[in-house]
């Protein structure tokens, strides 16, 4: 280009904008866009169910379910389900969660623990809980005890992992800063292992209740007669698809709950953050 | 305190990096180590403070360390090193908590600290708040705070850009100047070593052996940038090292 246009005077060569191209790859929060999709989605079955172009077979109509949901909460049966499923999942998660952190802290800071206990909770990790459910029936009890005890190990295993794995990427300079300082083992452990843990113990929680809840379900459906996995049972036995899709919506929100609690947590203990 | 380097030797596996260093750290002067990358001066540092151990040699402090100290050999870091969840005040009372010095004295502590590296305004300040001079001087603070006998500083200007450097150099020199601390001052700037050092000991390549020690008398605050003598002096310390540092260049990492 410069030879063509050497003898031309510089004023007259030319002009183009450098166009931009640096956009995208990069997510922002958008606000209620969520919502609208659902909102969208609802109505649409909804419309599609009074058309007549959904039969009323393969989909409840929205509004049916709503209605089932209020009558739910009138006659108590709602807090009567609800109430037994929170207390075994808060029970249960809660006895998997400690004792994943604390064998997670331990498996991250002794080598002879992690020799020991690696492969077998790997062993232990891909074995679908549910189905030691008649051995924890043996073990523990027919009532609430199994219950327990397999919403404890479904959620153990996963905290166990992230622990561990949260504990070994502390950074290792600020260990080696603690030492150099003269702290004792706990004040390493409880000021600079654990909160620097925290992170990654906290994002293992996201995936561990979600296990805790899918488990609290399938424990209801096989033996209780309580429970929101005994009502969404009974329901689908009975092809009753309005109480079927009530006790969904009552997981979902329980989900969704859950997850917004974490994010809660989070903010508060890890605002050190950028 | 003195501290004491004698005959230390170290290999990791069959990579073999220090080879028979002694050197002296007498009480009230700063003992910069220069050298080239992967010299081991690093390491050594680590071993002076007892963060790992030396396959031979020994390191012995002579003397009592000063009244009142809470940590004798207190290490700044090249990173910091400060807990991103804690504040400026807080990362200072870390290391005074495991000790029972009383709430009224490390309050005093804390303060005085604070006041000696002007940073009485950032008490409550996460570290992702401040710049890396600003961090440096956090990590100096709480140094400070423990009364070492001996500070052992692992780079503690590489990771700032040169401006912020001159400015920590100038804070350092007013630090000694008021009251005369003891250090070992590990760098690849040999800038930093004729500003700040009171002896300069050159090692050489992997394995790192002491090529050269080379003593400057004048005050650490009559030394100002751009002066003539010193940039002698520097010269000449990269005329010992050119060679070495372009031998470690080529080295291969694991050759």
């Amino acid at each position: 280009m410069a030879d063509v246009q050497a003898d031309r005077p510089k004023d007259s060569w030319p002009k183009t904008t450098v166009p931009f191209r640096g956009g995208g790859f990069r997510t922002q929060p958008v606000r209620w866009v969520g919502l609208i999709v659902f909102v969208v989605l609802i109505a649409l079955i909804e419309w599609g169910t009074r058309a007549g172009w959904i039969s009323n077979l393969t989909l409840p109509r929205p509004s049916d379910v709503l209605a089932t949901f209020g009558e739910l909460y009138r006659t108590g049966a709602l807090w009567d389900n609800l109430s037994v499923s929170l207390s075994r999942l808060v029970i249960g998660s809660a006895m998997g969660v400690s004792a994943g952190i604390g064998l997670g802290i331990l498996i991250g800071l002794f080598s002879l623990v992690r020799a020991g206990l690696v492969p077998l909770v790997a062993a232990i990790f891909p074995v679908p809980k549910i189905a030691l459910l008649p051995l924890f029936v043996i073990w523990f009890g027919i009532d609430e005890g199994s219950k327990y005890a397999l919403i404890a190990l479904g959620t153990f295993t996963p905290t166990v992992v992230a622990t561990y794995g949260a504990v070994e990427n502390v950074d290792r300079t600020l260990i080696r800063m603690g030492q150099s300082f003269g702290l004792s083992w706990l004040s390493i452990v409880r000021k600079i292992v654990l909160p620097g843990a925290m992170p990654g113990i906290l994002s293992g929680l996201r995936i561990s209740l979600a296990i805790g809840i899918i488990l609290l379900v399938a424990a209801e459906m096989l033996g209780a007669t309580h429970g929101v996995g005994a009502y969404i049972l009974q329901a689908g036995s009975l092809y009753d698809l309005e109480r079927l899709f009530a006790g969904v919506t009552i997981l979902s929100i329980l989900g969704v709950t859950v997850s917004f609690l974490i994010g809660w947590i989070e903010r508060r203990l890890l605002d050190w953050r950028a | 305190m003195d501290l004491s380097i004698g005959g230390i030797s170290h290999a990791y596996g069959d990579l073999e990096v220090l080879r028979d260093v002694s050197l002296d750290v007498p009480s009230g002067q700063i003992v910069c180590i220069v050298g080239p990358s992967g010299c081991g001066k690093s390491t050594l540092l680590r071993m002076a403070g007892g963060l790992e151990q030396p396959d031979r040699g020994e390191i012995l402090q002579i003397g009592e360390p000063p009244e009142g100290c809470l940590n004798a050999l207190t290490f700044v870091f090249q990173d910091f090193a400060l807990l991103p969840w804690r504040s400026v005040e807080g990362n200072i009372r870390l290391v005074l908590e495991d000790h029972t010095i009383g709430a009224k004295a490390s309050d005093e502590i804390v303060s005085d600290v604070l006041a000696r590296t002007r940073l009485s305004d950032f008490r409550r300040a996460l570290p992702r708040q401040l710049s890396g001079g600003m961090k440096q001087r956090v990590a100096i603070a709480r140094a400070l705070a423990v009364k070492p006998a001996v500070m052992l500083m692992d780079e503690p200007l590489s990771a700032l850009d040169a401006q912020t450097r001159e400015l920590l150099i100038d804070d350092l020199v007013s630090h000694w100047s008021r009251e005369p601390f003891t250090a070992l001052y590990v760098t690849h700037n040999l800038s930093e070593a004729v500003r700040l050092g009171h002896k300069i000991v050159v090692l050489s390549r992997r394995p790192g052996q002491v090529r050269e020690v080379m003593e400057i008398d004048r005050p650490l605050n009559e030394r100002a940038l751009g002066d003539a003598d010193l940039d002698e002096r520097q010269k000449h310390l990269w005329d010992v090292m050119r060679t070495e540092a372009r031998a470690a260049d080529e080295e291969l990492v694991d050759g």
